[in-house]
């Protein structure tokens, strides 16, 4: 029998290579994918203990956890190439200016 | 039956976290983009080790299938090359990673103090049958409006993508 | 048998026969289809197609395949080395991968999921990344393009498609390929009668989803030399050749285990015997069918101009009458034997029918230009498709309420789905046509 822990521990070694991945990358496209590497740790947790106490809310939970990332994935994407299309970079750091 | 769980579990999670430091450390962005999709395929792997087939469905069909495709499209939009020639880390990397494994340390600590304390229930000798059922039944009554809701969220998604999309053209 | 082969692994001998005759037939199978597609397109070009190698051509796909094992295996200066060697690797294995949950008949089935469907649908839009990646591996501006045009095409047809097949499995209630045939024969109709518009737009969603013409945008000839195939060749080509054509036979297999009454015979409800046997008329008809095609092969024999073409043709109809036996044989066997061979029997004819439309449609209809293709999809079938899933669930209430029979309660649902299909295409013809004239 598998320990919840186990699928604990893989969890917050995704979670903290997502976060690792969030603050020091500056490609935005990197950081966006792992925001999602971020929310599948997240939904690796929903499901753990979903099946701990054998009811199907974590699913369903996870369930919309996928439904935010689709959103956010067509908006930080749609972001991005709008602003490839103006400064012709993806990198965070050179974001700096708030109007052009 | 036990050993073949263990094993498969033990293998989808290395699968797992091995593509995914791959991914965050890749120069090129495309292989970042199939080592993440190497990681959500054994993660779905292991939704399935927990008996929730269908949100491995889910995870394949939206997640690889459909929000992957749409990373991989914009990526190969947009100039690599550029890119892939440039720094890779910012300049607070030391810090921010420091910082990441500060908060990673404090969940360690929280899952190390309770450990043993859960368990999964002793597991049926097959996948549920009715686990689509079950879901479906929790997501149309139980939960109807935040599925309500999230179907806005998608609609105001859609709608500022297209309205992204429209001012780069004109 | 059974004490030769240890108990524990008894459940699996029999799905990894089955998996090793599928992987083992399949190359042959997508071979003779590219064979049929020759020859269906030599016949309504008014020529004779191949005819060189064996009798009528029938050795052509070994011809070719061996050419093009002995090809030469470029990889190109500036390709990504890895994913270029990966990508077809992928597109193969997802299409091969998508059989597992196939049912080819009652009995023949690797496994039989719960969520059959969703897996056949979730395995086969991987697909789209062996294109994707073999694109922009390849490292050129032909196959990036075909690359793009290929993803953007298959997002938005899967999700028409998608909603065609969601009618079916309004009126199924299940995702497993076995209840979804079962319910056909309760129902006593094929879905794809009674919802000929779910059927319709599963049709042009799974052209499009194969990137078969008048979809074949993404490797358009004329546009793009061959889309992300450009720079591949020899045996990786040949890998994705064969990706396609068993992509061709998963989608013609869904559709004819949702729309098309699965391995059900025509009739299946209509049990009348021959008299003094217990064998159904309509039984037969397998047996006969294969026993006209020997005799017409024996027929022909004789009219071959050279010596080696005559045997092979009487090595055909050896073959034919062999099947004939085997189905004239099933007849007296256990009846689940006898549902087993049939039922494969019919599958496959149904699904090769399928296949047969897919090459019609190919060879009459002109190719779309993506933004054509974008307005089709987005602007007329995946409207069409929400009407029509609407419509399906209101069916279902009135055959609950009322107790509409099943053909009864969904014609209203057609009737609505017609008048709302000619509505958009009423309404989406002056801006086609104002956009054809301003040249864009």
């Amino acid at each position: 029998m598998i320990p919840v822990d186990d699928y604990l521990f893989l969890s917050l070694a995704l979670f903290t290579i997502g976060v690792i991945g969030v603050l020091t990358r500056r490609n935005v496209i990197i950081m966006l994918m792992s925001i999602e590497l971020i929310l599948n740790a997240v939904n690796i947790n929903l499901m753990v203990f979903s099946r701990m106490w054998g009811t199907v809310d974590g699913q369903v939970f996870a369930i919309f956890i996928i439904t935010d990332a689709a959103a956010e994935a067509a908006v930080g994407l749609g972001i991005i190439l709008a602003f490839f299309h103006n400064r012709e970079t993806v990198l965070a750091d050179e974001m700096d200016i708030m109007k052009w | 039956m036990q050993t073949l769980n263990q094993a498969l579990f033990i293998f989808f999670a290395v699968l797992a976290v091995a593509s995914a430091i791959l991914m965050v450390t890749r120069r090129n962005i495309v292989h970042g983009a199939v080592f993440l999709i190497t990681t959500l395929l054994s993660t779905a792997g292991i939704f399935l080790l927990l008996q929730a087939e269908f949100l491995f469905i889910v995870q394949v069909i939206l997640y690889v299938g459909g929000i992957m495709v749409l990373f991989v499209f914009v990526i190969m939009l947009v100039n690599l090359d550029v890119s892939m020639r440039q720094v890779q880390f910012n300049r607070q990397w030391f810090v921010a990673g420091a910082l990441a494994l500060v908060l990673a340390g404090q969940f360690l600590f929280a899952i190390w103090v309770g450990r043993g304390a859960l368990r999964l229930p002793a597991m049926a000798s097959e996948i549920s049958p009715k686990n689509t059922e079950a879901v479906a039944d929790a997501l149309f009554s139980h939960y109807m409006l935040p599925f309500e809701i999230a179907s806005i969220l998608l609609l105001v998604a859609m709608i500022g993508a297209v309205v992204m999309a429209k001012r780069r053209a004109g | 048998m059974g004490h030769l082969i240890p108990p524990s692994i008894m459940p699996f001998v029999l799905p990894v026969l089955y998996a090793v005759v599928i992987v083992a037939v399949l190359p042959l199978l997508a071979g003779y289809i590219v064979l049929m597609e020759r020859k269906v397109m030599a016949d309504m070009q008014a020529r004779l197609g191949p005819m060189r190698v064996g009798p009528h051509g029938l050795l052509q796909p070994i011809a070719d395949a061996v050419k093009l094992l002995l090809k030469e295996d470029i990889i190109p200066d500036k390709a990504d080395r890895l994913m270029f060697w990966f990508a077809p690797l992928v597109s193969v294995t997802m299409a091969l991968l998508a059989y597992s949950a196939l049912a080819i008949g009652p009995a023949f089935q690797i496994a039989d999921l719960n969520i059959g469907l969703l897996f056949i649908l979730a395995i086969s839009s991987l697909g789209i990344y062996g294109i994707v990646l073999g694109g922009w591996a390849s490292n050129s501006h032909y196959s990036l393009l075909g690359a793009l045009r290929s993803a953007a095409q298959l997002v938005s047809y899967e999700t028409a498609a998608g909603l065609g097949l969601i009618s079916v499995l309004l009126l199924a209630g299940s995702l497993s390929m076995k209840d979804i045939v079962q319910a056909q024969l309760d129902q006593g109709v094929w879905f794809g009668f009674s919802v000929p518009f779910g059927f319709f737009i599963y049709l042009v969603g799974s052209i499009a989803e194969t990137n078969r013409a008048p979809f074949d945008l993404p490797e358009a000839e004329s546009e793009l030399v061959a889309g992300y195939m450009t720079e591949y060749s020899g045996f990786r080509w040949s890998l994705y050749f064969l990706a396609e054509y068993a992509n061709m036979i998963i989608v013609a297999g869904i559709a004819t285990t949702l729309f098309l009454g699965g391995w059900l015979r025509p009739g299946a409800r209509y049990h009348e015997h021959i008299p003094g046997t217990g064998i159904e008329w309509l039984d037969a008809l397998p047996a006969l069918l294969t026993l006209g095609v020997a005799l017409y092969s024996l027929k022909l024999a004789p009219t071959q101009p050279v010596k080696i073409q005559k045997i092979v043709m009487v090595l055909v109809a050896v073959l034919c009458l062999g099947v004939a036996c085997v189905l004239a044989g099933a007849l007296f066997a256990p009846p689940a034997v006898m549902q087993g061979i049939h039922g494969a029997f019919w599958f496959m004819a149904k699904v090769f029918a399928y296949i047969y439309a897919f090459l019609w449609i190919r060879f009459t209809f002109p190719r779309y230009r993506f933004d054509q293709l974008m307005r089709l999809g987005w602007r007329f079938l995946i409207p069409l498709a929400l009407v029509n899933v609407i419509g399906v669930g209101v069916a279902i209430v009135l055959r609950q309420q009322f107790a509409w029979g099943p053909i009864v309660s969904l014609i209203p649902t057609t009737l609505a789905t017609l008048g709302v299909a000619m509505l958009l295409a009423k309404d989406d013809a002056p801006v086609a046509e104002a956009q054809t004239a301003a040249g864009e």
